[in-house]
């Protein structure tokens, strides 16, 4: 597996032939740019809003379905796979397990990150299996993460925290 | 034939602060497959959600639908477009033979939107229509009033009528958080934001959801006693832009043909008994009205002077309260519509029943800055 900091360049004729910044500037290309300003604030509702102040107190919540037996995080107010309101609230460990992971070199605008970033699907102790959330791996070589390793979550300090899911830092490997 | 057999729907509010969109959904999604006495994850063979990405604030929104509507691992599609398109694609599954059961779903979150004028600049053309001065893009809809008022000779107070009508129509139903009694007075005095439309005149933004079920002939003579029949459906687009377009809502003219071409409706003023209508500008409800063949091209402005279109009228026109009195409920204004013919149809619209009914038409217009929108009508 490619692992670790690495030329991320493709051979050119991979790659095609593209416009050069030069062309742009140049107006070779008649184009009009816009930057639209659109926000929203959208409202966490039952289900998310008690996991978000969950995470404020350095708590991760779930739910679970009596039906179906399930033990659901995220959480949510009814068992999609039921179809019925959920019957009550669980708090997990803030421990998992690494279902897949990639490590990620470039940024949304192809940009080479001055680090990769290492994504990862973790399934949380406690929850049904492979039930969890996506979220990054830190404090731990790129070459070093497999799937099926067990994690911990990194917290902010509780004065950071805001109630939000990035009051979790990163995972990082357990240790023994 | 296509029938309406469950009919849910949550709010309407001005704000939803307690509820997710997802949560908004899953509640007007139980209580129609409660009322169509369904189980969603057994019985339903196709489900039809009708939204927009730049309204959602996320892209693929198709992606976010299954869960709250029962239909994971099902098949799922999003139209683009207002309520009423949704339940002409349901239509065309059911009668095409790929579903007994399909669900239509719109919703609107738009108090999770907080630079709606933005929203609506962001579907002019980027490169000729969308940067021309600053102003909030109601403006296009005073533009086409303007023209509408001046091509048919309207006073201020013929538009002022429909706000009067439409928001104490809203006072007898309890979703209508716009419900208020107002006289011509009170609308006449309201400030005038985009000249000649005044602040009264435009449907302010609110949130809900509406979900129905759809159902084959033979399927809905099993699940009810009182099915509502989808009598015909209509859709239709002139073009884009504000510079091309005829401002005479074409759209809606071309959609209620279609769609009475289908029903056997062939002089709709006599043989429709109420109609739901985009009213989200108020002089958009003279302009339906005339479009969707309810009244003569010179008449609308008229016969609403005379309370023709009144509750009590010969021909009610939005007892519901229409967008004005409800709110403009973005994708989900033709479900909201749809729904009062449904319930009035069905004798359950509660104070606001309208006796002796048979025949209702639902009209949706595509908002700003379009000049697109579907029809749908539905018998007894």
């Amino acid at each position: 597996m490619a692992v670790g900091k690495k030329d991320i360049e493709c051979p050119p004729y991979a790659e095609g032939t593209p416009l050069s910044d030069a062309d742009i500037k140049q107006k070779k290309v008649t184009y009009v740019e816009d930057h639209p300003d659109i926000r929203y604030s959208w409202t966490a509702g039952q289900a998310i809003s008690k996991f978000l102040n969950g995470l404020k107190e350095g708590k991760i919540l779930g739910v679970k379905c009596n039906k179906c037996g399930r033990v659901m995080v995220p959480p949510r107010m009814f068992c999609e796979l039921c179809y019925k309101p959920i019957d009550g609230w669980v708090e997990l460990k803030d421990t998992g397990t690494v279902e897949t992971f990639s490590i990620s070199y470039i940024d949304p605008d192809a940009r080479p990150l001055p680090e990769p970033v290492i994504v990862a699907v973790i399934s949380i102790d406690g929850a049904s299996p492979h039930m969890g959330i996506m979220h990054i791996l830190d404090e731990v070589k790129p070459e070093d993460v497999y799937i099926g390793m067990k994690v911990k979550a990194v917290w902010k300090s509780e004065e950071e925290r805001e109630g939000a899911i990035t009051d979790i830092k990163y995972w990082k490997p357990m240790e023994g | 034939m296509v029938a309406v057999v469950g009919v849910g729907y949550s709010g309407f509010n001005s704000t939803t602060p307690d509820l997710s969109w997802k949560e908004i959904m899953y509640e007007a999604a139980v209580r129609a497959y409660t009322d169509a006495g369904i189980n969603p994850r057994r019985d339903v063979d196709s489900f039809v959600t009708c939204a927009e990405d730049i309204y959602e604030g996320f892209a693929i929104f198709d992606e976010f639908v299954p869960d709250q509507l029962g239909a994971v691992v099902k098949p799922t599609c999003t139209v683009s477009g207002d309520f009423l398109y949704g339940v002409a694609t349901a239509y065309m599954q059911i009668r095409s033979g790929l579903a007994d059961i399909a669900v239509v779903e719109a919703h609107s979150k738009a108090s999770d939107i907080q630079t709606f004028g933005n929203v609506v600049k962001f579907a002019m053309d980027p490169i000729w229509l969308r940067n021309i001065g600053n102003a909030h893009p109601y403006y296009l809809a005073a533009l086409e009033m303007f023209q509408y008022m001046s091509e048919r000779c309207l006073g201020e107070e013929d538009v002022a009528r429909v706000v009067v009508k439409n928001k104490n129509n809203a006072l007898l139903n309890e979703s209508a958080p716009y419900a208020a009694n107002v006289t011509i007075d009170d609308v006449m005095a309201s400030p005038k934001l985009f000249d000649p439309m005044k602040k009264m005149e435009i449907a302010p933004l609110a949130d809900g959801c509406v979900v129905f079920v759809l159902a084959s002939d033979k399927v809905a003579r099993e699940l009810t006693d009182s099915p509502v029949w989808v009598k015909g459906v209509g859709w239709w687009s002139e073009t884009y832009g504000y510079d091309t377009a005829s401002l005479s809502a074409m759209y809606a003219y071309k959609a209620a043909k279609m769609a009475y071409r289908m029903a056997g409706i062939a002089n709709p003023a006599k043989e429709v008994d109420f109609a739901e209508v985009d009213d989200r500008f108020a002089f958009k409800e003279l302009q339906h009205i005339e479009a969707l063949q309810l009244a003569g091209k010179f008449d609308s402005a008229r016969l609403m002077a005379e309370g023709y279109f009144d509750r009590d009228g010969a021909l009610p026109v939005n007892v519901s309260g229409g967008s004005l009195g409800v709110g403009n409920l973005l994708e989900c204004t033709g479900g909201q519509k749809a729904l009062e013919v449904v319930l009035q149809l069905r004798g359950e619209a509660g104070k606001k029943q309208l006796s002796d009914v048979e025949t209702g038409v639902a009209q949706a217009w595509r908002y700003l800055p379009t000049h697109s929108g579907a029809v749908a009508v539905f018998g007894v």
